[in-house]
């Protein structure tokens, strides 16, 4: 077995616009998926039964289905019903609402994990809806959370691999037809797992310190 | 959608069953005990071993590993269907999955617990056996159950290097009927309904396990 590094070198360019792509869907997804999945748990907390029901059934659903299975579903069953979407757009639609059903039941969890007697505490000092919600639940719920939270959003830094097998044109694609074209594939998959674990270890390391720096504002 | 198409799937899913407890539940678990036992080991070179495999097969892609591992093997000479390759890289990587929830498990049991047997005069083995364990098992039990339904929806990968199980046979079958929008809907429903029996057997397990409540 040969180890050739050259030919990853001379193709750095094309792996750096891989890389490129990877990071934006991945950010444009979390940040969907975080809003999205945010409006869900208030809804399905404030919204009455039959909306909590209504939104129970596709969140849950959406978590207990492949995402593969999900995004063949959107990217060639689309057209079938006059929903045509090209490979990226199709990539990031289906993982960011892939994101939003995983988020909604994080942002539920800490909804849920927030004392009555601070919401009461609020209501009581006169604070409108919206001021308990800026000032006491989001604070409060971001720290209780945030470790879940950087788990999950380093989980949709590595689902973006698989947008690979639709085509869109993100790291995996990229160094997997590097790999094809030199007849390549131990060195190139092997620098694309190395980038992989780098990216996540980075922004687990920046996770904690995140967790660290919140972590005097932690009530319980 | 006709009744044909439905039962090839299911019979698909089958080894999509096979494959998650061959390597979700039998080697994904023995080498997830190694690891955990290594990284929890008082040997620094273990320990930093055991961390070393947790980081790496949690941090890339199961996609990516996939793919190394089934180009890997060939290149040293191993020349194996795609079914062992695809059990070889779920397996690695649900064991680093396990080997974190387990240690979690572990690191989770009582101390005071623990001193108890000490001082009753319990072995270090009996202490083991009798009270880490149980406890450990009965803490980890719905991590566990969690990692299985994860592990058996990302299982849905491996239909890309050609192993066809329930994705791959949907894939198929939508390419030659033009009909993806059900099979991939009927492909979806066989996980879901997969995935709420594990749940179920994981509840059922948990509610077995009445030894009290730690």
């Amino acid at each position: 077995m040969s180890f050739d590094l050259g030919l990853i070198v001379a193709s750095l360019p094309d792996i750096a616009r891989g890389l490129g792509v990877t990071l934006l869907v991945w950010v444009v997804c979390v940040g969907l998926g975080l809003a999205l999945g945010f409006l869900i748990a208030v809804a399905r907390r404030s919204g009455g039964r039959l909306v909590n029901w209504l939104l129970f059934v596709p969140v849950e659903v959406i978590r207990g289905t492949p995402f593969l299975v999900q995004v063949f579903l959107l990217y060639y069953g689309g057209p079938f019903i006059g929903l045509s979407l090209d490979n990226l757009p199709a990539g990031v639609i289906a993982l960011s609402i892939y994101a939003a059903a995983y988020y909604s039941e994080l942002w539920r969890a800490g909804f849920d994990a927030i004392p009555k007697g601070h919401l009461e505490a609020a209501a009581c000092v006169g604070m409108s809806p919206v001021q308990t919600m800026t000032r006491i639940i989001l604070p409060e719920m971001t720290t209780l959370v945030l470790p879940a939270m950087v788990n999950m959003t380093i989980l949709m830094l590595k689902e973006t691999a698989i947008l690979s097998i639709i085509s869109v044109p993100e790291l995996t694609l990229t160094v997997s037809a590097l790999g094809t074209q030199n007849y390549a594939f131990v060195e190139s998959f092997t620098v694309l797992a190395l980038v992989y674990w780098a990216l996540v270890e980075i922004c687990g390391a920046a996770g904690r310190a995140a967790e660290r720096r919140l972590a005097k504002y932690r009530f319980a | 959608m006709s009744w044909q198409l439905f039962l090839l799937l299911v019979e698909a899913a089958r080894l999509t069953v096979i494959l998650s407890v061959v390597s979700i539940g039998i080697l994904g678990f023995l080498l997830a005990t190694g690891v955990c036992a290594a990284t929890m080991s008082q040997n620094r070179l273990l320990r930093g071993a055991g961390r070393l495999f947790v980081s790496f097969f949690r941090g890339v892609p199961l996609l990516v590993q996939l793919l190394l591992i089934y180009y890997f093997l060939p290149s040293i000479g191993l020349d194996v269907p795609s079914e062992v390759a695809a059990i070889a890289a779920m397996s690695l990587c649900t064991a680093a999955y396990q080997a974190e929830i387990l240690r979690g498990g572990f690191a989770a049991v009582p101390r005071g617990l623990v001193e108890a047997a000490e001082m009753v005069g319990m072995s270090r083995f009996a202490t083991f056996r009798r009270i880490r364990l149980p406890i450990a098992f009965k803490l980890t039990l719905p991590g566990l159950v969690n990692e299985w339904t994860m592990m058996l929806k990302s299982s849905s990968l491996v239909s890309v290097v050609g192993v066809v199980e329930l994705t791959r046979m949907a894939q198929d079958l939508a390419a030659s009927t033009y009909r993806p929008l059900e099979l991939y809907a009927a492909a979806g429903f066989i996980y879901l309904c997969i995935n709420v029996v594990v749940a179920l057997i994981g509840r059922g397990l948990e509610a077995r396990l009445s030894w009290g409540r730690v």
